[in-house]
């Protein structure tokens, strides 16, 4: 009994961490830019098939196209995004760029169907089918990997954000641009790096979640919808929020599928994600955003 | 002169619309219905988010419901018109107490709390099997008649979701220009001055979201007896997306928005047939592209240059 919910707990906080990778680009792209990117969740599916790409048309290996598929989200959903799709919108306000992206997220969705194909594909996995036995509970090896590479990935960028020059900048550039600019802060340089580090999170998001959900066009729909709650429940203008939200859902996800209906296994978070905008629009751990007239 | 020119558009439209069940095969003519119904649907959208500013993503929820309840009471032998009132009735509470959360919260999460509701209700057609059917749906829907007359061919249900969307147009006409849908405007305009001017945007927040969702449900209540089959899959959180972009491609905020966002989500997908997937890809890259160039939408857009065009033409001549 005991073991199932470890197991359970891990398997949820692996899980978790992904979604927690996904919701924190939403959130710095959301601090520093008030964009809402609908698109999250296709920008999570996309990668997987650069990878895919990569080793089928160019027969690289496995770790080279991942490289070779994260420099191209990089430059695609990072770059290109920021400057096709988000500089020219941006003084329109929240809701054009929030169509936009929608549109966005049919035009990712269609153009994988069409060219690649609509059948879930398999995708490697980044640690084979063995299980750690830990204090006499066995937990699943793919699991623990995500869980340590999540971690490292997080830890590396809160120290980024926290203790380097450009990382302070950036936080400064999320918490008042006008004041930042004021200081000398070059405030677009800082919103275009928040950009690239979203495809980067997105990118070994991809890598991490698609072995165990098969890469397929339609993938973005519940991915983005996860990450969506994710940065809701935890707090929509805290990194420290998207961590917290992604693996509260991921365990809330797996022990509401467990132990109260896999039918209704979405129904829980979503329950969660509308008492908290109702009760603690800010989130669970975030500030009170102001409100200007 | 511009008066002259919309009636004689508006009238062709409307020749159109009339004799275009004679010239098309009984798939066109349904594809034409779905067109009126999708139609019904957006002008309650643009209700809610066009005039009165309040995003919503639930939608294609209160279709659903409205679908579902009809399709439910006509398979379970009650009259038609009992099932278009309850869906309409429904939807429109079930909207008000939607509307709630939008005079807490604002924008995006707005459309947070409005995409979890249609999640839900999608969930809940889908796992419901003692009501809803489950998976495999509610078939058979009979289609009602009407005086007499036996709204069951094509072409006869058709003109039956035309004269019902030339109804909601009418009413809805008149709301706009009613002291509701001023009251509506400048809540969306700025809610802080309408308040200060004695309206109550509390109720009239409520209002808009209430009357949004009660046309989805006319909508809903139309589209289970054209379809006469139904399942959980149209309403998922697509449809939202879907009507949403009909709104504001159209032009949200402009009367005739919603009909032309149809034309385009509706019609343009049917014509364009052989042009497969890359029709939805185009149809994306339009959406990108408007929203650069015209947020207002295709209308604004037409707006802005015959604007341009009559500030230009006193320059022209000397």
């Amino acid at each position: 009994m005991l073991a199932d919910i470890l197991q359970l707990l891990v398997a949820g906080l692996a899980t978790g961490a992904i979604y927690a990778l996904v919701a924190i680009g939403f959130t710095l792209v959301w601090q520093t830019s008030q964009t809402i990117n609908f698109a999250q969740g296709e920008f999570v599916m996309l990668p997987a098939f650069f990878v895919l790409i990569a080793m089928g048309h160019f027969g690289l290996a496995f770790w080279p196209a991942v490289g070779v598929a994260t420099a191209v989200s990089v430059v695609v959903l990072g770059l290109l995004f920021k400057r096709l799709i988000v500089d020219p919108l941006i003084r329109h306000g929240v809701l054009p760029l929030v169509i936009s992206t929608i549109g966005l997220s049919i035009l990712m969705k269609e153009a994988v169907r069409e060219f690649y194909g609509a059948d879930a594909q398999p995708f490697p996995p980044l640690a084979t089918d063995a299980n750690v036995t830990v204090l006499g509970t066995a937990f699943s090896l793919q699991n623990v990997v995500v869980l340590a590479l999540c971690i490292a990935a997080v830890g590396a960028l809160q120290l980024f954000l926290a203790r380097t020059r450009t990382g302070r900048c950036m936080q400064a550039t999320a918490q008042n641009p006008t004041v930042a600019r004021v200081l000398g802060i070059r405030v677009e340089r800082m919103i275009l790096y928040t950009f690239l580090i979203n495809a980067a999170l997105v990118t070994l998001a991809s890598v991490l979640i698609t072995p165990i959900y098969l890469a397929k066009f339609t993938n973005g729909e519940w991915l983005g919808l996860y990450a969506f709650i994710a940065a809701i429940v935890g707090g929509f203008n805290q990194v420290r929020g998207a961590i917290v939200g992604g693996l509260l859902l991921g365990v809330v996800d797996d022990f509401a599928a467990a132990y109260v209906s896999s039918q209704y296994r979405l129904a829980l978070p979503l329950l969660i994600l509308i008492l908290v905008i109702l009760f603690r629009p800010q989130g669970l751990l975030g500030r009170v955003e102001e409100r200007t007239v | 002169m511009r008066r002259l020119l919309a009636a004689v558009a508006l009238a062709l439209i409307a020749a159109f619309l009339l004799a275009a069940p004679f010239a098309f095969k009984p798939y066109g003519v349904f594809i034409l219905g779905m067109w009126a119904v999708m139609s019904i649907a957006a002008i309650g959208l643009n209700l809610t988010l066009g005039y009165a500013g309040q995003i919503s993503l639930a939608q294609a929820a209160f279709v659903g419901i409205g679908a579902y309840v009809t399709a439910y009471l006509t398979t379970h032998g009650w009259p038609f018109w009992s099932g278009y009132v309850l869906a309409a009735l429904a939807c429109f509470a079930i909207g008000w107490l939607l509307g709630y959360p939008a005079l807490r919260v604002q924008h995006h999460y707005l459309a947070f709390v409005t995409l979890a509701f249609t999640t839900l209700v999608y969930l809940v057609f889908r796992n419901e099997e003692w009501l809803t059917g489950g998976i495999y749906g509610i078939s058979n829907i009979p289609r009602p008649s009407v005086l007499g007359l036996s709204m069951e061919p094509p072409r006869a249900f058709y003109y039956f979701c035309l004269a019902h969307l030339v109804l909601v147009s009418l009413a809805t006409w008149w709301l706009i220009r009613s002291p509701w849908g001023r009251a509506f405007v400048a809540v969306r305009e700025n809610p802080l001055r309408a308040l200060s001017l004695g309206v109550d945007t509390r109720r009239y927040t409520l209002l808009a979201f209430a009357l949004g969702a009660g046309l989805g449900g006319i909508a809903g209540a139309l589209y289970a007896p054209l379809v006469q089959y139904i399942d959980p899959s149209p309403f998922a959180l697509g449809l939202s997306l879907n009507l949403l972009l009909m709104v504001v491609v159209g032009g949200s905020g402009y009367f005739f928005g919603p009909y032309l966002g149809a034309v385009v989500a509706v019609l343009l997908p049917e014509w364009l047939r052989f042009t497969q997937g890359y029709y939805l890809m185009a149809y994306a890259v339009l959406v990108v592209f408007l929203m650069a160039v015209s947020p207002a939408g295709l209308l604004g857009l037409a707006d802005r240059l015959l604007r341009a065009r009559r500030a230009a033409a006193p320059r022209a001549t000397p």
